[in-house]
């Protein structure tokens, strides 16, 4: 069973491992499973994070769609609860990339960033939704707003007809002013 | 507070001891270091009006003086820029000095203020195994470690005592920490109620535990390797008893530890056991010493 299974048919995406992300897409051997090229290029298209950014880190899928980002070493597939961090997920129509993540590799990012007043962060910060002028894509925005004197990644919102919605976990959401 | 007077004979200044576990814990915040240096972190701090003072043993240990906002509602903190963790906590990872892209195991992980510490002393690079056995803490860990942006950091579940490295592709830890589960004498100070329920079998059944844990750590280490012990109580019971018994078992012996905060030696005998007498090496942190928690820490090195 697995990645390596039985031969040309592909395989069923098995949710209690990780398996690591091939390379490219002509190395797949998962139904409905992306590359690690194909994580970089979004990371990359979206956001402008460099390709270099993720040189160090492998990528990991466990169960269907949620894609864990890891600097360790460790053999595919393997059986452990975590490896590294959840960076994104893929099997929805618009990839959504975390909250942690935005707020570990945030400042390697250059487009789709909202920057937010301190005002409109703490909103951000709270899980509330807001109205907000934006003339960039639509979809998931990085926030971040200016922390003594440099700009600090917030988190991930959805923005959508005017509209700024704060995709903050419940457990991360903090009252600040 | 009455089953602390079993250690009158071995405290100096008793009565300040229990004075000192008697008052609340100062609010103390640890820098980590994974999501800003800390000149950045401190500047934010500053920015939003929290005062602080750095710990003299470390400077990415600080000590919020006016602490009336919590430590957890800052926008450091919601950036991951500082993890509340107890200052003598902050001590088992500086003594294992763990260095980047070593393998370093951390058996009873949960819920991660060590372990991202660890990750933290690592830049992040090599391998962090954080282990622990109870799921439920094991999601406190998880939330930690992502918050913090602990990448180079794997959880496992796994009984301690007979870890599986099967999970990984290497089959030695360069480190391995063993902040072992006990009975938590020394919070009394955050936990008025620590010492409910306190009795001596439950001394002597959690140093089983304890002592199958640490056996397996350095067995599980390489030639060389460092192994460090903890626990946040006072009982040698569980602490050089514990040491002593896996000097005995294994193939291990006892380092110096250099660390820039008043403590304790180890002792080496206590209700008429005698232990080897290099457990002067460990040492134990008292809260009256440097106005913290309670903790013993011992450093072994894997082989002779
Ligand atoms: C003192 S706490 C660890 C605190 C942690 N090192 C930190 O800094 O956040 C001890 C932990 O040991 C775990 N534990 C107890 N027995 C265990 C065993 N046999 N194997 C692994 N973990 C165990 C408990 O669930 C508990 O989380």
């Amino acid at each position: 069973m697995g990645e390596n299974g039985d031969g040309d048919g592909l395989a069923e995406n098995v949710g209690q491992r990780f398996d690591r992300l091939p390379a490219t897409a002509d190395e797949r051997r998962v139904e409905g499973r992306v590359s690690r090229e194909e994580v970089c290029t979004y990371f990359e298209e979206r956001f402008g994070m460099p390709l270099e950014t993720f040189e160090e880190y492998t990528f990991w899928e466990k169960g269907s769609g949620r894609i864990w980002i890891y600097a360790g070493e460790a053999p595919t597939p393997t059986s452990v609860e975590a490896l590294g961090m959840t960076c994104l997920r893929t099997r929805q129509e618009h990839w959504k990339p975390t909250t942690d993540f935005v707020a570990r590799f945030g400042h390697h990012a250059t487009r789709c960033v909202i920057d937010l007043t301190r005002e409109q962060a703490a909103r951000f910060v709270r899980g509330e939704d807001q109205e907000l002028p934006w003339d960039g894509d639509w979809g998931y925005l990085i926030a971040a707003c200016e922390l003594a004197g440099e700009r600090e990644p917030l988190g991930v919102g959805l923005y959508v007809h005017g509209e700024f919605r704060s995709m903050v976990p419940k457990g991360r959401q903090r009252a600040l002013e | 507070m009455e089953p602390l007077e079993r250690y009158r004979p071995i405290i100096d200044d008793f009565e300040a001891f229990l004075e000192a576990c008697a008052r609340p814990l100062p609010s103390v915040v640890r820098v980590n270091t994974i999501a800003a240096s800390l000149e950045r972190a401190t500047a934010v701090l500053r920015e939003e009006g929290v005062e602080f003072e750095a710990a003299a043993w470390n400077p990415h240990v600080l000590r919020l003086t006016d602490d009336a906002q919590g430590p957890g509602s800052t926008w450091v903190s919601f950036c991951g820029m500082t993890h509340g963790q107890e200052e003598v906590s902050a001590v088992p990872p500086v003594v294992l000095d763990p260095q980047p892209g070593e393998r370093v195991w951390d058996a009873c992980a949960a819920p991660g203020g060590k372990a991202t510490q660890i990750a933290a002393l690592m830049d992040d690079c090599g391998t962090v195994v954080a282990n622990d056995s109870n799921l439920g803490r094991l999601s406190s860990l998880r939330f930690n470690a992502e918050r913090l942006g602990a990448s180079a950091l794997a959880v496992t579940h796994q009984d301690a005592r007979n870890f599986s490295l099967k999970p990984f592709d290497f089959d030695e830890f360069d480190r391995a920490l063993v902040d072992a589960p006990c009975s938590c004498e020394g919070t009394i100070r955050k936990n008025p109620d620590a010492l409910d329920g306190w009795s001596e079998a439950h001394l002597e059944s959690v140093s089983g535990v304890q002592k199958g844990i640490l056996r397996r750590a350095v067995q599980a280490t390489r030639e060389g390797g460092t192994v460090v012990y903890s626990t946040c109580t006072f009982a040698p019971e569980e602490n050089e008893a514990v040491v002593d018994y896996v000097l005995d078992a294994e193939d291990c012996h006892l380092r110096e530890i250099e660390i820039d905060l008043e403590h304790s030696p180890g002792i080496t005998a206590w209700e008429g056991e005698t232990y080897d007498e290099r457990l002067e090496r460990a040492i134990r942190l008292y809260p009256h010493q440097n106005d913290t928690g309670g903790f013993f820490v011992a450093k072994l090195e894997v082989g002779s």
